[in-house]
């Protein structure tokens, strides 16, 4: 009897073993819909090979849709993701607030001291990585070269906004339906005041003194939406308030465009197989007034865990290997350097296969000339380059970027912008606690 | 003389209603053509768009990139189920309004009427919170739920109306001849309104198959129906016009078919009681 019950227990103890060996687990990451992104759910056989008991579902949404989702989720704790990708805006809010899990402790193999320190300082708070980046991005001047070759001009490699104006004077034609310059109207936190927030960093403009208040009252705001308006009016395409950067990217794949300030994402569409213009290319980097500051962004997206996911340990085997420097050679390998995710790692700018890349030097170069930490001529009590890191920018910022493109159709005028912008952000800023 | 000009102004009121109708119908047909073309020629001047080469390249990517089917069959599922649930609950509310109307009926059907006023995001993070403790996070049953209960206040409007055309005299000969109350709505009352039930159902279906605030806030992926699988095709920096307007397309053929091959059904009921 004795026996027969310890056979049981034995075959018992084995069995569960066995289960415990073979147990799946599945995690679920939430993502946006970019090529980079796609990309990696077709390379995922490779993740498997490596982790046979970890199971990926993907949930795919356009970028806003998912701000949204996740942020519902994340601070009611609904636990349905165990992977977001999040940008370098929400990082230093949901890291400050605990809602994510540290990732200090990712494997040696993974090299944290690779990243590029722009990229990885924008992801940190108090020392502690809160989100492991997918890939970066900067802005840069994207232009015709053709066009500034038959108006007889050159573009410094690091323009000045007087040499952007000069450019998109020349190349303006508008009887052919060539406009000099597309910049993003399109109201919006991530769309117009994303390129003018970080215009305005070139002209000395920022968005609070270091109590906190408004400066859309001082000189310098009133000088970049003055430059801007100009621009627009004069050389860009007609109505522009309403472009964004998929309307801008179609207007320059088609030629209509002199020159476009976005992106560095963009340079792969412009030069790939949809871009009428892809060999007329070059880039610059964005455009600086002497003050110190260029006029261009920085950005990442990157995957963090949520503090909520009750699978750390899969999460964070998927965010490294996702992250690692052997992901971007097995990229490279399928489907060739030039589609390999860019600007988060300083190895990938030291290999010299990805040097080939006509925009990779570019794209480093634009990301190191943006510091998060310092993104003003003047100091500010806030860090971002083309956001201001606190929960309540994203609505008052898309309240300013109406005004803006509402200066921009015409509809208002740039005084009355300006004042309501103050007004407006002045209002809730008090309202949120910060001016007392 | 007057034939003419009867004529005439009935020319003339056809073709506006065609041209509305090709109106209204413009974004949809423009959105199938799209679907048709490569990502490149999709964001062409629409004329230019019109004479590049066409093909099935966007709806081969779409079918290797999604489970079309798993999509598809979750939005089945939460639109007749739902739509099922809502009618069990507002036939027998709407008899009782109809034909034994309180004081305070017409109140009750405009406050019903008053929660379809108040923004869906208003209520997010409540129903989230709810959503999360009862386990229905991303399950069927809890789209089930939410859908039946954004839509009932409209199905029993709808039902009210429509048995308010029938004469009661009809139920109370059927009570007088011993009918039950649950044999007077089942064998007299419904079958006389099947018009009526039909375009509410017909509408409640298209409404819950349309809904795209719940279903993508309260779903992530074992639950998620065809709202989400267009959602995952746009972007605000890409090429996608093509890619999504495929999958957009096949979102909307199913309830397309149906619209179409219900459509006299649909008009029937929606003209219920409409002219005396």
């Amino acid at each position: 009897m004795n026996m027969t019950l310890r056979a049981l227990l034995g075959a018992t103890a084995l069995l569960t073993l066995a289960g415990v060996a073979t147990a799946e687990t599945t995690i679920t990451v939430a993502t946006v819909n970019n090529g980079d992104m796609i990309r990696m759910q077709g390379l995922m056989d490779d993740f498997y090979a490596k982790y046979p008991d970890i199971k990926v579902e993907w949930v795919t949404l356009e970028e806003n849709v998912l701000r949204q989702k996740v942020t519902t989720d994340i601070a009611t704790k609904g636990g349905q993701f165990d992977v977001l990708t999040i940008g370098t805006y929400e990082v230093p809010i949901w890291g400050k607030a605990g809602w994510l899990v540290g990732l200090n402790d990712l494997p040696e193999a993974w090299d944290k001291a690779d990243l590029l320190p722009a990229i990885a300082g924008g992801l940190t708070v108090d020392g502690e990585l809160y989100a492991a980046p997918f890939y970066g991005e900067s802005s840069m001047v994207m232009y015709r070269k053709d066009l500034m070759d038959a108006a007889g001009l050159t573009m410094p490699d690091a323009p000045t906004w007087a040499d952007i104006k000069t450019a998109a004077a020349a190349m303006t034609d508008k009887s052919k339906e060539q406009y000099g310059i597309c910049l993003r109207g399109k109201a919006g936190w991530g769309e117009n005041m994303a390129f003018l927030t970080a215009m305005s960093n070139s002209f000395g403009a920022k968005w609070f003194d270091e109590n906190w208040n408004p400066q859309f009252d001082q000189q310098p705001w009133k000088d970049t939406l003055s430059f801007y308006l100009d621009l627009m009016n004069e050389y860009g395409p007609p109505g522009a308030s309403n472009n964004g950067f998929n309307e801008n990217l179609a207007l320059m794949q088609q030629g209509h465009c002199g020159m476009w300030i976005d992106a560095t994402v963009a340079a792969s569409f412009v030069t790939g197989k949809d871009s009428t213009v892809a060999d007329k290319m070059a880039f610059a980097l964005a455009p600086d007034n002497g003050l110190g500051k260029r006029g261009n962004w920085l950005w990442a997206w990157s995957l963090a865990i949520p503090a909520g996911s009750a699978k750390v340990d899969a999460a964070k085997a998927f965010v490294a290997w996702a992250t690692s420097k052997e992901y971007t050679e097995l990229v490279a390998s399928k489907e060739g350097w030039a589609n390999v995710p860019p600007g988060t790692r300083t190895s990938l700018y030291a290999n010299a296969e990805y040097q080939k890349v006509p925009f990779a030097k570019m794209t480093l170069d634009s990301i190191n000339s943006a510091d998060p930490t310092k993104p003003t001529v003047d100091a500010v009590p806030y860090t971002g380059v083309q956001f201001v890191a606190i929960p309540e920018f994203q609505g008052f910022a898309t309240a300013v970027g109406q005004q803006f493109s509402a200066a921009l159709a015409g509809t208002t005028s740039l005084d009355d912008a300006l004042a309501a912008a103050q007004e407006l952000t002045k209002t809730e800023m008090t309202k949120a606690g910060y001016i007392k | 003389m007057a034939r003419k000009t009867t004529q005439t102004r009935k020319a003339v009121v056809t073709t506006i209603a065609w041209i509305i109708g090709f109106l209204i119908f413009f974004p949809i047909l423009w959105t199938i053509l799209m679907s048709f073309k490569s990502e490149g020629d999709a964001i062409k001047a629409p004329l230019a768009m019109l004479s590049t080469p066409w093909t099935l390249e966007s709806y081969g990517e779409v079918q290797a990139r999604s489970n079309y089917l798993r999509f598809f069959m979750n939005s089945v599922i939460i639109s007749l189920g739902s739509t099922i649930l809502a009618l069990v609950i507002a036939i027998p509310a709407a008899w009782s309004m109809a034909f034994v109307p309180g004081k305070r009926t017409k109140d009750l059907l405009m406050w019903m009427l008053s929660t379809k006023m108040m923004p869906a995001v208003g209520v997010l993070v409540p129903m989230y919170l709810m959503f999360r403790d009862f386990g229905l996070l991303d399950t069927r049953t809890g789209l089930v739920v939410i859908l039946t209960l954004i839509n009932l206040p409209i199905v029993v409007w709808m039902l009210y109306t429509y048995f308010k055309e029938i004469p009661g005299e009809i139920l109370e000969a059927a009570r007088m001849d011993g009918a039950s109350l649950r044999s007077e709505i089942l064998y007299v009352l419904t079958p006389m309104a099947v018009p009526g039930i039909a375009s509410t159902m017909l509408l409640n279906i298209i409404l819950a198959w349309n809904e795209a605030f719940w279903t993508l806030q309260l779903t992530t992926s074992d639950a998620a129906p065809l709202t989400q699988f267009i959602a995952s095709y746009s972007s605000p920096e890409g090429l996608f016009y093509a890619k999504l307007s495929a999958a957009s397309t096949m979102a909307i053929a199913p309830i397309l078919i149906l619209g179409w091959f219900s459509q006299k059904q649909l008009v029937r009921g929606l003209t219920f009681g409409a002219v005396k």
